[in-house]
């Protein structure tokens, strides 16, 4: 496609490219904010679930079952059903269950297990030899998740945080089944429903170039903060 | 300083009981260097891991600086922890913190004020020498100096005690003296009691004024270095002191030697010298007296408090009876002999 006739393309579609404005807002939208309310949560329930751990900092073998358990549960839900199915909570949390603002519901519910999980690997590679050092030249618990553990796993967690962002990128696509809209919604009504290919080729393009930023972006940080 | 009561500790793994410290009774001095010395497993990570009770021993008490650490609550152990400086074998630097943020640490714990840290940091830097490497993060340090900063980090909070965990395991033998040569330092200047605890008698050789030794979760031995190396009580002990020695049969001797004596071959002995032979040329003696000639083939002599000590693998030329004469005057001059066997 030459510039010009991309040019023609563009002029000819002016309300088809509005529409796909409008679609990475909302995906972006819903990525963004269910990360972030998502990270909010799912980091301190991954730390809580590696401190609880045998041998851990504040060992407790109930707490750690439990957790262990509802984020198990969590995770083994599919996204789709976990959509539908969380509807009376979502409608409890927004006040309604159609729209962008109530996919962010599911999506951040959906994360959070993810997230712990991650957050709670990323923990398990600072060596524990660190924890023993911090504790022998006395340091409180909370000081040596602040000051220990977190800043030595900060590598890993901002590979989680791109690996979860990535992911939600997906998860986003199925929102349009509560209305929520986004990329993955106008792909499914405007190219598979209309087989209009050229827009379903679009969104395609466009969520491949999403998911390379977020991906080069997460690698990026790594780099500069690790220096293991 | 440092005093070590009745001092059990009991793993359970599974249904086996193992006891990993027994009736541990140690006294450490206000400014002495102090080694424990062990082969692995013998139990003396445990027992320093138990002095600032990163593990809490089953029974018995450990009192640091007047105060008996087993009793206290966990706010008050972590208070008293700061009085208690450790280093570890791999160092155990925070990665993601610079030289100089790491030596930091203890102090910002303590909520000490930035200009304060900054001062204290440098001064700390300039102890062990390295300022000029405030800036880097340690996995661009060498090993010797990764344990450097873990000395400034560890006497930044004013340590009365400094414990040393294998301290100088992972380091080769040229950086091994460098570190022992900055803790003989620290512990003159700072007047810190220090207690390390080693597998490698040249440690101790090296700086420790006292050691004991431990084998098995039990205190075999302590006493002076000097008193130890002169006159070791217990097989353990000489063990570890022959450790320092190390002579081994060349592998063609061995692949020539025999068992019993036949004509031209002769004995080739080991001959141990400690702190109770009889301090005289023995050799060259015994060389005139029966008229034999003695070829050394290695030999290892150390002179450590007073008292000269070592090995020394030797052929015993001469006639079978001059051999046997020179080898009872040696016997007689508590010299012990071992004949390995006979060298054609």
């Amino acid at each position: 496609m030459s510039l010009n006739s991309a040019a023609d393309w563009w002029a000819a579609n002016e309300r088809l490219v509005y529409l796909l404005i409008d679609a990475l807002g909302q995906t972006l939208a819903m990525v963004f904010s269910s990360g972030f309310i998502g990270f909010a949560l799912g980091i301190p329930l991954g730390v809580l679930l590696h401190l609880s751990k045998k041998g851990g900092l504040l060992e407790n073998h109930v707490l750690n079952r439990s957790l262990g358990i509802i984020v198990n549960i969590g995770r083994s839900i599919p996204f789709i059903i976990l959509l539908v199915a969380i509807i009376p909570f979502t409608r409890f949390v927004v006040g309604t269950s159609i729209g962008t603002a109530a996919a962010v519901v599911p999506l951040t519910i959906g994360a959070i297990p993810f997230i712990a999980r991650l957050v709670e690997g990323a923990l398990l590679e600072v060596p524990s030899g660190l924890v023993e050092a911090a504790q022998a030249m006395g340091a409180k618990p909370q000081q040596i998740i602040t000051k220990v553990l977190l800043p030595e796993a900060l590598p890993g967690i901002i590979n989680a945080v791109t690996i979860t962002l990535v992911t939600l990128v997906g998860y986003s696509a199925m929102a349009g089944t509560v209305g929520g809209g986004g990329l993955g919604d106008v792909g499914i009504r405007y190219g598979y429903q209309r087989f209009d290919g050229t827009v379903m080729f679009i969104t395609v393009v466009i969520l491949v170039v999403l998911v390379q930023i977020i991906q080069s972006l997460g690698d990026h940080l790594v780099k500069r903060v690790d220096h293991r | 300083m440092i005093e070590i009561k009745e001092v059990n500790k009991v793993f359970y793994q599974g249904d086996r009981v193992i006891n990993a410290l027994s009736d541990i009774n140690l006294t450490i001095a206000q400014g002495t260097i102090f080694g424990v010395i062990g082969s692995s497993g013998a139990g003396k990570s445990t027992l320093i891991r138990c002095v600032n009770l990163l593990e809490r021993p089953s029974s018995g008490s450990i009192i640091v600086d007047g105060v008996d650490l087993t009793g206290l609550s966990s706010q008050e152990l972590t208070l008293n922890r700061r009085k208690i400086g450790m280093i570890f074998q791999h160092f155990n630097l925070l990665s993601s913190r610079t030289v100089f943020n790491n030596v930091a640490l203890p102090l910002e714990l303590a909520g000490m004020a930035k200009s304060e840290i900054k001062t204290k940091v440098d001064g700390l830097l300039e102890l062990v020498g390295l300022s000029e490497k405030s800036d880097t993060y340690p996995a661009n340090l060498s090993g010797g100096q990764k344990q450097r900063v873990a000395i400034a980090r560890a006497l930044a909070s004013d340590p009365k005690v400094l414990l040393c965990d294998e301290a100088t395991s992972a380091l080769d033998p040229a950086t091994t003296q460098s570190i022992l040569e900055l803790l003989r330092k620290i512990n003159q200047e700072l007047n810190l009691t220090i207690l390390l605890i080693t597998h490698e008698m040249a440690v101790v050789k090296g700086i420790c004024t006292e050691v004991a030794i431990i084998g098995a979760g039990k205190l075999v031995e302590q006493g002076q270095v000097g008193d130890i190396f002169a006159h070791p009580k217990t097989e353990l002990a000489r063990q570890f002191i022959r450790s320092t020695l190390d002579l081994s049969i060349p592998e063609d001797y061995r692949s020539r030697m025999q068992a019993q004596r036949s004509s031209g071959s002769y004995p080739l002995v080991r001959l141990e010298f400690t702190g109770a032979s009889v301090d005289a040329p023995l050799i060259s003696q015994v060389a005139r007296q029966f008229n034999i000639d003695i070829s050394i083939l290695s030999s290892n002599m150390d002179y450590v408090g007073g008292v000269k000590f070592g090995l020394m693998l030797a052929e015993f030329f001469g006639t079978e009876q001059a051999a046997e004469q020179a080898l009872a005057f040696l016997h007689e001059h508590k010299v012990e002999i071992e004949v390995l066997g006979y060298v054609a």
